[in-house]
């Protein structure tokens, strides 16, 4: 098995990991770190296409890179407008649950996990 | 083994031990102490993977940036002594690895099954490479012959920013966002911001500007600049500026709207949207990217810097 196929597997159980901690971590917090783990397997897997494609003289293929760099970039915006909505989720509410048991007043919004 | 191979292995294990720690780690700050450490990790693999670029920007965002954001936000929601919440069943947890599983296998098989030979664009990138007199090909990729995502990519980063500051009460709109940091002026944080920040924004330049014959560019440029940016407000050095500045606002606005004036005159001048002259192509590209180099480093500082949280007075 060659190296790049082994970091492509990794890719696939970091998608698997961070679907998981999505799902089963109550706390939004770890719901956005298990969102990022999840994006970041899917740049891997774009990564393992672009180095398979490697030709020309490249150490790899340099459009899915330049797609991988873009991708990066929109995450974080991503993750800082998701924690920034947290944190006022948390300013307004008191709490940080996403869950219908948490003591949130009544015009909050809240959506069972 | 060669050495090589032993250090993929090496890397792989340790970076699965790490995603690990940040999925099941029961602190939230613990967590996110593994995530930074995973991003670290993560510009190796790339690094391993050929792919230089990336790893500058995984490390400078993947490590950097999230982590500050992150270690911010979880030591506020930990100071404040949250509540996580209901804990999941375990039927609900059953459900979740069987999901999980499921979906990794099928990505893992269709890992396995990738075609042989892989389809590539590289000759493609190669071959018009001359076009643009620019010796990195993803700078070519991002500059010129995908210019639209890039462009459009800094759209979206000033949609973020705009969602960021819809979130501010009325009254203080257009104010300074988040708290006013204070550290001892003779304290090791404002020593610290003294002694690198200078040098970091030597580096910031730098690597924007090799980016167009070697690995970096804007987005790592631009990302490096704003870590500077951030340290000296968090050592107290200087203030986050009020959101409503017209000099802030023009700034923000100058790498979107640069690209769009540049890619309408292509349009103008005949050939098609985004499309350079020839002759102008280098220095039309490196105008944009130095546009777009400060609208980075000031939307990336802006969007960690936060809600405005205090009047522009104060």
């Amino acid at each position: 098995m060659s190296p790049v196929t082994v970091f492509g597997l990794w890719g696939a159980a970091a998608v698997g990991l961070g679907l998981y901690g999505m799902i089963v971590h109550p706390h939004p917090l770890r719901k956005i770190l298990a969102f990022n783990v999840l994006g970041s397997g899917v740049f891997l897997l774009f990564g393992v296409v672009a180095r398979r494609g490697a030709a020309a003289g490249f150490g790899g293929d340099p459009v899915p890179q330049a797609l991988v760099i873009t991708g990066l970039v929109v995450a974080f915006a991503a993750t800082a407008l998701a924690v920034v909505l947290l944190l006022r989720l948390f300013q307004e509410a008191g709490s940080a649950t996403l869950g219908d048991d948490a003591p949130a007043r009544p015009n909050t919004e809240t959506t069972p996990v | 083994m060669t050495p090589l191979q032993a250090l993929d292995a090496g890397v792989v294990a340790l970076v699965l031990a790490v995603a690990v720690w940040t999925i099941a780690a029961r602190e939230a700050v613990a967590a996110v102490v593994g995530f930074v450490v995973y991003g670290l990790l993560l510009a190796l693999v790339w690094l391993r993977l050929g792919a230089p670029d990336v790893a500058l920007t995984e490390a400078a965002i993947g490590g950097g940036l999230s982590g500050v954001l992150l270690l911010g936000a979880a030591g506020r929601l930990r100071a404040a002594g949250t509540t996580a919440g209901q804990e999941p069943g375990i039927v609900l947890r059953l459900v979740a690895v069987a999901l999980s599983v499921t979906v990794a296998a099928g990505i893992a098989a269709s890992v396995m099954r990738l075609p042989d030979p892989a389809p590539t664009l590289a000759p493609a990138a190669a071959a018009n490479a001359a076009a643009t007199g620019l010796g990195n090909p993803v700078t070519n990729v991002l500059m010129a012959f995908r210019a639209m995502d890039t462009m459009l990519e800094k759209v979206v980063l000033l949609l973020a920013l705009v969602g960021v500051w819809s979130l501010a009460p009325d009254r203080l709109w257009g104010g300074r966002p988040g708290p006013r940091h204070r550290a001892d002026p003779q304290g090791a944080l404002a020593f610290l911001a003294r002694l690198l920040a200078p040098v970091g924004i030597v580096v910031g330049v730098y690597i924007f500007w090799v980016g167009a014959d070697h690995p970096g560019g804007a987005f790592q440029g631009g990302t490096i600049l704003a870590a500077m940016w951030l340290l000296v407000m968090m050592a107290g050095l200087t203030d986050a500026p009020p959101v409503g500045r017209r000099w802030l606002r023009l700034v923000l606005l100058s790498g979107p709207a640069v690209f769009l004036v540049v890619g309408l005159g292509g349009l103008g001048l005949g050939a098609a949207f985004l499309a350079y002259p020839a002759a102008w192509a280098k220095p039309l590209i490196l105008a944009i990217e130095i546009a777009m180099t400060l609208t980075i480093a000031v939307t990336l500082g802006l969007l960690m810097a936060g809600v405005p949280e205090r009047s522009a007075r104060e």
